[in-house]
């Protein structure tokens, strides 16, 4: 009879405790209707509370940024509190900077709401949307680089070169949660009906694992977005664009919707630092519109060469850049871009503000 | 049989003579890693002796009536870790609730003392040594505040030492260690007065 009796009564005991546990959950969780203003109140949102910023905000289809998931992990789920939501918690501190929190910067998934708030938001978030999109397209450009084309069917999207989207990675395999990453797009911005994203495999990531080994045309995928501040600026100084592997997306995108738009009498001076030529991609493609374009400068470069024939620049990307700051690019009035992994990007930096080329001129979108 | 002691006895025994730290060297982790901050230790102190306390309180309930009657007192350490783990979520709840500034200042730590040994090993001696259920609150409401006592007084040394010229090697867990050897040997000066068991 034990084997009987003992089961269950631990069953009917942890039935019990759990019964319990839900009862108090839907008592003291309840929080009643509260008011979430945003802008000053230009958008008003009535919603039951319980449930922190961020999701409650993406179930009326606002959107902040993401990469995941609302772990409180990426730190980029901030916007500004006006209202009190309480003292910073330990969880959101290591995302903050001080500035940040003197002006009430908070991480949107770390905030329960428990009564009416106050924020605010950059106004394009407004314009952030999720789309159901279908992947039309899959190209290899590189042994670890694919360059995905999604379809987004009837939705039209409107972005500025630079921007990123968000994928929303289902769970497959080992992984049980969905999750989401964010890619810059590399597609033109006139294209209403598309997005592609170039995503190198980093070996190990959840994602691009995913991308790389599960994805194929055809497939239904979830994207949001647009975000991001990364674009160029309207003036008429020189560009210094800097990028490595699928830092290229973003360049891409500007580039080609500068020469679209006729924005063309500025100098665009493109580096592309790469290791092998197993890693250079798009080289005729943008040979091509160097051809076009006499403004701008393609600089693909080498750092490992070896035995290869190679008749462009070789040397780390930032001794290259280094030297046609001091020979060839050194006069006239500049600014910086880069996209790519911290470490290339705080070492353009270096080089760049030792070459004249001040810190606040200097954009970059840097890979979480 | 329950042990002939009066629960005052047991209370004041629980906090000084059997100090659950430092005489049983029981939820050890987190008392050497929180106790380097004087507000954290406070409340981890003050959580870890409402959760001894209710959990105490309630695994009394179980035992007696539940896993003694039907014969399955060897199921008794999943039970009391379910019913441990069960109160720190409803506490977690109300504690979120009623007093989101407490709430902020244990916040993480209540889900910690989940896995603090000091909890069930007191639900695991209130069994041994088979306390009636008056005996099982005072001794457990003693021990929490033992433990608190414990930590604060670690804390306060550490921030004395902070400023001391600790030998490099014997620097931060070392000197931690070390220093809560002292503290359990001064209260060892405390046995033989009250008796426990
Ligand atoms: S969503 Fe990643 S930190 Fe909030």
């Amino acid at each position: 009879m034990e084997f009987i009796i003992a089961p269950l009564i631990i069953s009917i005991l942890t039935g019990i405790l759990a019964a319990i546990i839900s009862i108090t959950d839907k008592i003291v969780n309840n929080y009643g209707e509260i008011t979430i203003s945003i802008n000053n109140g230009k958008k008003e949102i009535k919603i039951d509370g319980g449930e922190n910023l961020l999701t409650t905000l993406s179930s009326k289809e606002i959107y902040l940024p993401s990469a995941c998931g609302g772990r409180g992990s990426c730190g980029a789920c901030k916007c500004k509190v006006t209202s009190d939501v309480g003292e910073y918690l330990p969880t959101e501190i290591p995302y903050l900077t001080k500035e940040e929190m003197k002006e009430n910067i908070r991480l949107g998934c770390q905030i329960k709401l428990k009564k009416d708030i106050s924020i605010e938001i950059p106004d394009s978030l407004f314009n952030v949307k999720k789309y159901e999109a279908v992947v039309e397209k899959i190209v290899d450009v590189t042994h670890d680089i694919k360059e995905v084309l999604f379809n987004l069917g009837n939705e039209e999207i409107n972005f500025t070169a630079g921007m990123y989207m968000q994928l929303c990675i289902p769970p497959y395999d080992k992984i049980k949660n969905e999750t989401q990453r964010a890619y810059s797009i590399s597609s033109k911005p006139s294209d209403k009906h598309h997005i592609e994203l170039l995503i190198r495999l980093v070996p190990g990531g959840i994602a691009t694992t995913w991308v790389h080994t599960y994805l194929k045309e055809g497939d239904k995928v979830k994207l949001i977005g647009p975000f991001g501040e990364f674009e160029a600026t309207p003036t008429n100084s020189t560009m210094i664009c800097v990028a490595g592997g699928s830092g290229m997306a973003p360049f891409k995108s500007m580039l080609y919707h500068m020469y679209e738009n006729n924005i063309n009498d500025r100098e665009i001076w493109y580096f592309f630092g790469a290791r092998t030529k197993k890693d250079l991609f798009y080289l005729e493609e943008l040979a091509e519109l160097q051809e076009k374009w006499p403004n701008f400068h393609f600089v693909p470069a080498l750092s490992e060469p070896e035995g290869e024939e190679w008749k462009g620049e070789s040397g780390l990307i930032t001794d290259v850049l280094d030297r046609y700051l001091k020979t060839i690019i050194n006069s006239g009035y500049k600014e910086g871009y880069l996209c790519g992994s911290p470490g290339m990007i705080n070492a353009c930096n270096n080089v760049m503000t030792a070459n004249g080329i001040k810190l606040e001129n200097i954009y970059y979108d840097k890979f979480a | 049989m329950s042990p002939d002691i009066s629960p005052i006895v047991l209370f004041f025994a629980s906090i000084f003579t059997s100090n659950i730290l430092l005489a049983n060297f029981l939820g050890m982790c987190s008392f050497i890693s929180i106790s380097k901050d004087m507000n954290s230790s406070n409340g981890l102190g003050m959580a870890v002796t409402a959760v001894l306390t209710i959990t105490a309180a309630i695994n009394w309930v179980v035992i007696n009536y539940i896993l003694i009657p039907f014969d399955l007192l060897y199921l008794r350490y999943i039970v009391f870790i379910v019913v441990i783990a069960a109160t720190v979520q409803i506490l977690e709840m109300l504690i979120d609730r009623l007093s989101p500034s407490l709430y902020m200042a244990l916040g993480i730590f209540l889900p910690l003392i989940t896995v603090n040994c000091a909890i069930l090993g007191v639900s695991l001696f209130i069994e041994i040594r088979k306390y009636t259920f008056i005996q099982t609150l005072f001794y457990a409401f003693g021990a929490g505040l033992g433990w608190w006592l414990a930590i604060m007084l670690l804390s306060a040394i550490q921030k004395k030492i902070a400023n001391a010229p600790v030998p490099a090697g014997l620097k931060g867990p070392g000197i931690t260690l070390i220093t809560i050897g002292f503290m359990a040997m001064a209260f060892i000066g405390f046995s033989g007065m009250l008796i426990v068991q």
